[in-house]
């Protein structure tokens, strides 16, 4: 009797979870990159399924793609930059509202030059006692170079990934702080040229090794596997990644739009509770880190070689063929809560968006009120707190905080600290850039 | 003259199989020593050995979708028999699409393209070549449409079919509709000139003949125009075919329909040093589906042509 009312209470509630999800049969989109790893390993490892959750996880052409495609209901929801969220609420692009309740990533770009640069660039280097240069080098150094390229009258072109996106923010932090002006966005100019000393454009990932190679353009800012497959073959040098220029901010998030979300509230919380529990898994051991590697390196997920994903994955830099590092913490999924969509790392990126132009100036509520609208924290906190209750996550992994997390200057380049209450204040700080 | 059959034979198989094994050579030779970012250019040999992965990729996938199709059935019927009012769902299986379904998908895709544009080209064909007025009225907006590339359509395609086709049907998915609209914006073209020569060029005497029965405007085109032209169409049919499958790679690769362009999009995405033998399996696969689509066509051209050459 006992054994009977067992399976019957059992059966009742994979029925009940299922029958109480809005939907259960979704479809995800993810660009192919190691950050993505939170959606597949919840499909592979069964935490989906365990959701009730029928996912179909699609790869996407480029990152305008995958973000007209959620929007336009395609998909369900995707992982996405961490800015694009913001950008598309406030209508920087596409006007839509999207809502990000889970970081997939936090580190993980960063930032090669090609060969000929290099080696106008390496001269002066400080190095290390065994004769490598010290990490991270700084843009002071790329300076001459962008000087002589403007004496010569040749435009000094750098690629990232997307207008609103993780990677043109960075790019443009790392440059200031070494006294290169990016430029600025201006109503009329949408390229972002204004006063700089460099022009930074789109390139698509995949492309960035060969327009590198062929001297289309002198630098890239993209995540791996990018950095290493320029580094193995000669034809560029990475110089710093993300860990060192602007350390512990959301790099890719998954977002949803708020439409979806508020027809589907139950199942977003599946969603979330999977992809805790996924990601939680990703940083519990190497073993792990190394089976991740596999699953990733499967043709219909990122697909990169195992050698070069699994490096990654394990915290190894490749700063040049034989010059690889330990950088543990080169990209974080979860742990020291990762995950949590903290609103200070969305005024981050809003206050980047300002810095380059793309913004009016706007008060510190403005910052307050996009950030809350957007980032989700609420979300990911009761989905966690089920988890907590249920033994599948400890009560010490939920962040005791209102959202907002201070950074010391010890985690930028320029070492300027950072308090997202102040997003004005900050953009003081800066030398280049408006205020 | 005892051996002209065997020499005809050997001339016929060999020269092409001559070439071919010349090409191998060039190729696995100059393959060997070029190396890119993603490693070396795969040979012949690599080639097929991605093939056969794919292959077997395809088998795997198909019986991790039996499995689950069974399990599924096994747990509603283990349900439906502890509870028979209880609700059970057929779920669709989520794995991921197989070479073998992206290459079905295309040509799905390309058929549906080539369909639409012919239901347009052959009409306003068979008006231009009857009418010199309206041939020159269409003139100018055919001269401008027909050199612009699938790429450029793209975009506007997207943005046009988002707007109208709001709620997609499950067989009908957006990326398919825009591939296969762009498709036959593209190929509508040759189909539209072809038809339109053919009819203009009809045997004025053919003409005579339906004015002196009196036909209908309708009887004309079925019983005098049509078959007068049918070679001319078929011909232009032949031509747009081909070109929508080489549009519809390139227009597979942006808008995420999940075919052959699609799946070169994210093998180049992949970056592992087997997604350039990937890229060129798929090479050969348009390219044989290419050829075969195109004898196809020419098989069909015969029967109407009674007996002019076709090649």
């Amino acid at each position: 009797m006992v054994f009977l009312t067992g399976i019957f209470s059992s059966l009742m509630s994979v029925a009940a979870l299922a029958a109480d999800l809005e939907k259960d049969e979704l479809t995800l989109g993810f660009i192919k990159l190691t950050d993505c790893a939170a959606i597949i390993i919840a499909k592979e490892k069964g935490f989906f399924e365990e959701e009730g959750l029928y996912v179909k996880i699609e790869p996407q052409a480029n990152w305008k793609t995958l973000m007209d495609r959620v929007i336009d209901g395609e998909l369900d929801g995707a992982h996405m930059l961490a800015p694009a969220p913001l950008g598309h609420t406030e209508g920087l692009l596409t006007k839509a509202h999207i809502i990000a309740p889970y970081v997939m990533a936090e580190n993980g770009a960063g930032i090669s030059v090609s060969y000929e640069v290099w080696q106008k660039m390496k001269p002066g280097l400080p190095l290390q006692e065994d004769g490598k240069p010290i990490h991270p080098i700084k843009a002071d150094y790329l300076k001459p170079v962008v000087e002589e390229f403007k004496n010569e009258g040749v435009p000094f072109k750098l690629a990232m990934t997307y207008p609103v996106g993780v990677h043109n923010y960075s790019f443009r932090y790392w440059l200031a702080a070494g006294g290169v002006h990016p430029g600025y966005y201006t109503p009329t100019d949408t390229n972002g040229y204004t006063e700089g000393d460099v022009q930074l454009s789109v390139t698509p990932p995949p492309q960035m090794p060969p327009v590198l190679q062929s001297g289309t353009v002198q630098g890239v800012c993209v995540n791996d596997p990018w950095h290493t497959q320029i580094s193995v073959r000669g034809i560029g040098v990475p110089v710093t990644s993300s860990l060192f220029y602007a350390k512990g901010l959301p790099d890719k998030v998954f977002g949803v739009t708020a439409e979806w979300a508020e027809a589907h509230p139950k199942t977003l919380k599946a969603l979330v509770r999977a992809l805790i529990r996924s990601g939680k898994w990703l940083d519990e051991s190497v073993e792990n880190r190394d089976e991740a590697a596999r699953i990733l390196s499967k043709s219909e997920y990122v697909g990169a070689d195992y050698a070069i994903i699994s490096r990654m994955l394990k915290g190894q830099f490749g700063y040049g063929e034989d010059d690889i590092r330990d950088e543990p913490d080169w990209q974080v999924f979860f742990k020291e809560k990762a995950s949590y969509p903290y609103y200070s790392g969305a005024v981050w990126w809003l206050t980047q968006m300002r810095r380059w132009g793309q913004l009016e100036s706007k008060p510190d509520e403005w910052y307050a009120d996009l950030a809350k609208k957007v980032y989700r924290p609420d979300i990911w906190t009761e989905a966690a707190r089920e988890l907590v209750a249920e033994g599948k996550l400890d009560a010490t992994e939920i962040p005791e905080t209102d959202g907002y997390k201070t950074h010391p200057g010890s985690d930028f380049i320029d070492a300027i600290a950072y308090d997202g209450k102040k997003p004005n204040e900050y953009l003081q700080k800066f030398a280049i850039g408006k205020k | 003259m005892r051996n002209e059959p065997l020499r005809q034979i050997l001339w016929k198989v060999g020269t092409p199989a001559l070439t071919f094994g010349v090409f191998l050579l060039l190729w696995s030779t100059a393959s060997a020593n070029i190396t890119t970012n993603l490693g070396q250019v795969p040979g012949p040999t690599q080639v097929l050995v991605q093939a056969k992965s794919l292959a077997v990729e395809h088998r795997t996938e198909r019986r991790k979708e039996a499995e689950f199709r069974k399990n599924q059935t096994e747990r509603n019927a283990k349900k439906l028999a502890e509870d028979p009012s209880a609700e059970v769902k057929i779920r669709k299986y989520t794995g991921r699409a197989t070479y073998l379904d992206q290459i079905f998908t295309s040509l799905r895709t390309v058929f549906t393209g080539f369909l639409i544009a012919s239901f347009i080209a052959v009409p306003v064909g068979i008006l231009c070549g009857l009418s010199r007025t309206i041939m020159l009225a269409l003139n100018p907006l055919i001269q401008i449409f027909k050199p612009v590339s699938p790429v450029a359509w793209l975009p506007i395609v997207t943005m046009v079919v988002s707007a109208v086709y709001v709620v997609p049907k499950e067989w009908m998915p957006k990326s398919y509709v825009i591939s296969s609209i762009t498709v036959s914006l593209c190929c509508l073209w040759p189909s539209l000139i072809n038809t339109s020569i053919g009819v203009a060029s009809i045997d004025k005497d053919y003409i005579n003949v339906a004015r002196v029965l009196k036909l209908g405007f309708f009887a004309k085109i079925f019983k005098i125009v049509l078959p007068a032209a049918m070679p001319y169409i078929f011909a232009g049919l032949r031509i747009s075919l081909g070109v929508g499958w080489i549009v519809l790679i390139a227009s597979e690769m942006l808008s995420q329909n999940p075919g052959l362009g699609k799946f070169i999009w994210d093998e180049f995405q992949n970056g592992s040093s087997q997604s350039l033998a990937r890229i060129m399996v798929a090479v050969f696969t348009i390219g044989l589906v290419g050829f075969a689509l195109d004898r196809v066509m020419v098989a069909l051209h015969k029967l109407v042509s009674f007996g002019q050459e076709i090649h």
